[in-house]
């Protein structure tokens, strides 16, 4: 009589995990970083010291965590005005992060930039940008300049649903394809386009993914609160990138807890759609897995507090920053670092 | 001396940085296998192949961006946007992402790249195809404004551009296409910002940029031969940075400005140089300064209205006769 088939445990899933201990807790630790700098940069926004605006991520950290525990050191990311995460899973600093959306002097950007425009050229985070789109054209110009110097550098690009359905996102689709440019479109799909539902805008059910044939694309749909889930699509786009075969596009499905903006409160949702998302809320869904799979409550606990204790060391040091002074108002404007316009 | 035409003087000065410099590379419509619709880059894709320059497809926001990324991570573009009217479709990546890319940074991104475009009238082309738009560009803060007027220029200056760390707006006059005059052989490189003083007189100085420069400098000679008037000419060249240091020692030691200008009247660059001048020079003065521009009125594309409507040698004569008199 044959043997009854071993009934599949979940110890025989985690032998037979791909991606290991080792990744999990970077793609935890990446994304407990992005959480609790937001949340601080919230509590700082209500002590009135976070000025102008601010787009948080709260909800959406699987999928810049995914990408950053992928991405090699070298490769080029790209992300929007709702950037903070994307900045710091390629390694910016809290201190920088947080000191530039308090116009600190030691913020990434010196406070000419702010929260909008976070970037670290060192950590390869090649800047965020607040028009809609205008990032898809320019990554594919760094993804162009890291083939034809044949440098093994991929470019990654993140953007938002309403992002589909500006001009450049085509313009960008295409040129890419056509020149077989190691780039990867990152779509976050959170249901909204700063308030209007993304659906009642679009002309097809999933806003990138159904343009993809378009551009001879493959349609790739990832569960976006699931930074395992964007982690082995990340790692399968970049190693297709790296090999000559060109360009990937991905969405991400999301949700974003909070309103588009600072200023939104984002009434707009029908009663009960946070709360059926919160119930899928990533760092929860991570923090169960890695329990799940064998990791202590007191690791992952030791692991939560260590970011925390991070977190709010970065904030008292931003908080102790002096604001940029007049000195540098007028500098980097030209490349020789002047404003100069004339003699 | 090379006798080169302002269109072959495209090419050459493109040639002479893309031998010199590997991280130059050129991208646009139709400028590979095709040559260029106005032909100013014809026997480029043979020399240089197609890696290093591409044919695009009609997408300006990905010819400019496209650009602006390869900048930002180690090559030095030139892109061509055919005709500068269709700036405006692009005008975001110009305006709100080159410009200002280091200045938000904080200096962590450079931004090495030319566009160069054919701007400006004279070709019966109509409104959309004819514009002189320098102006727009001399308005954003962080981008550097050039429009060359003789061939020695467009090769000079075009490789001081593609050298330049900034995002620089190369505007080349198309009805000067077809000019032609003498280059410098060898290596020929000028200087980003300098105006030139290309005829000297006591009299007054006039001011004048790309196709307006050879219609002033005629008008200048028939002032001089007809009522002894005698006439500095100025080529601007170069509106960002702006040689001022030149055009107000020559209007200082003539005690009179004109500006020529074929840009539409409002906000066109001889009304900042106004500013300046009456602002730094005016005890020098000797008369009201006098801008001569195109009216603002979209141009017309039937010969007779647009030759109405940009200055011309007559109209420059008369209306420096005029305020002379």
């Amino acid at each position: 009589m044959a043997k009854e088939p071993e009934k599949k445990s979940l110890k025989n899933y985690v032998s037979n995990d791909d991606i290991g201990e080792d990744v999990r807790r970077e793609l935890f630790r990446l994304q407990l970083e992005c959480r609790h700098v937001e949340q601080k940069a919230y509590d700082l926004f209500l002590q009135n010291l976070i000025k102008g605006t601010s787009h948080l991520g709260l909800g959406q950290e699987a999928i810049a965590a995914g990408f950053g525990g992928a991405m090699k050191e070298g490769d080029y990311t790209f992300c929007t005005y709702r950037g903070h995460n994307h900045t710091l899973v390629r390694g910016a600093s809290m201190t920088g992060v947080l000191g530039e959306l308090m116009g600190r002097q030691c913020g990434l950007l010196g406070g000419k930039g702010g929260s909008m425009h976070l970037t670290s050229v060192e950590h390869g985070a090649m800047g965020s940008y607040a028009i809609i789109g205008a990032h898809l054209p320019i990554a594919i110009g760094a993804a162009w300049s890291a083939q034809y110097r044949k440098s093994d550098q991929v470019t990654v690009c993140f953007f938002g649903d309403g992002t589909t359905n500006i001009g450049a996102f085509h313009e960008a689709l295409n040129m890419a394809q056509v020149w077989k440019l190691p780039v990867i479109f990152v779509c976050e799909n959170n249901l909204y386009m700063e308030y209007t539902p993304i659906s009642e805008v679009t002309a097809v059910e999933n806003p990138a993914a159904d343009r993809a044939s378009a551009y001879g694309l493959e349609s790739i749909i990832v569960d976006g609160n699931d930074a395992d889930e964007v982690y082995r699509h990340a790692m399968a786009a970049l190693e297709k990138a790296r090999e000559g075969e060109g360009p990937s596009l991905i969405e991400a499905k999301t949700y974003r807890h909070s309103g588009h903006s600072r200023a939104d409160p984002g009434d707009y949702r029908p009663d009960g759609e946070l709360e059926s998302w919160l119930k899928r809320d990533p760092l929860p869904m991570y923090r169960n897995r890695l329990l799940e799979f064998g990791l202590a409550e007191d690791e992952v606990v030791e692991m939560e507090e260590e970011v925390i204790k991070r977190v709010d060391e970065a904030t008292e040091i931003a908080k102790s920053s002096p604001p940029p002074t007049e000195e540098v108002m007028a500098t980097e404007v030209w490349a020789d670092g002047s404003s100069t316009w004339r003699n | 001396m090379a006798e080169l035409t302002y269109r072959e003087a495209v090419a050459d000065g493109i040639r002479q940085e893309m031998k010199r410099d590997e991280s130059v590379v050129f991208l646009g419509e139709d400028i590979a296998a095709a040559g260029g619709v106005f032909k100013t880059t014809v026997g480029l894709l043979d020399e240089f192949g197609p890696i290093r320059v591409r044919d695009t497809p009609i997408s300006e926001q990905a010819i400019l961006g496209a650009a602006m990324g390869a900048a930002m991570t180690g090559l030095r573009p030139i892109a061509e946007i055919m005709f500068s009217d269709f700036l405006a479709v692009c005008w975001d990546i110009v305006a709100n992402q080159m410009a200002k890319a280091r200045y938000m940074t904080n200096g962590q991104i450079s931004v090495p790249l030319v566009v160069r475009t054919a701007n400006g009238g004279g070709s019966r082309f109509g409104a959309q195809h004819s514009q002189s738009v320098e102006n727009w560009a001399m308005a954003i803060p962080g981008i550097k404004v050039v429009a060359p007027s003789s061939p020695a220029d467009v090769k000079g200056l075009l490789a001081a551009a593609i050298r330049d760390d900034n995002p620089v707006l190369f505007f080349e006059q198309k009805s000067l296409y077809a000019v032609k005059g003498t280059v410098p052989d060898g290596e020929h490189i000028e200087e980003l910002g300098k105006s030139k003083v290309i005829r000297q007189g006591s009299d007054v100085t006039i001011v004048a940029l790309a196709l307006m420069v050879p219609r002033a400098l005629e008008a200048a000679e028939r002032l001089q031969e007809i009522d002894g008037i005698s006439a500095t000419v100025v080529d601007v060249r170069s509106l960002v940075p702006l040689d001022t240091s030149t055009i107000l020692s020559e209007v200082s030691r003539t005690g009179r400005m004109i500006t020529v200008e074929e840009n539409p009247r409002l906000c066109g660059w001889g009304a900042e140089l106004s500013s300046i001048v009456a602002e730094e020079l005016f005890f020098d003065l000797d008369g009201p300064i006098i801008r001569i521009t195109s009216p603002h009125i979209p141009l017309a594309s039937a010969d007779h209205l647009e030759d109405m409507m940009i200055p011309s040698v007559d109209r420059i004569y008369e209306e420096i006769r005029k305020s002379m008199s």
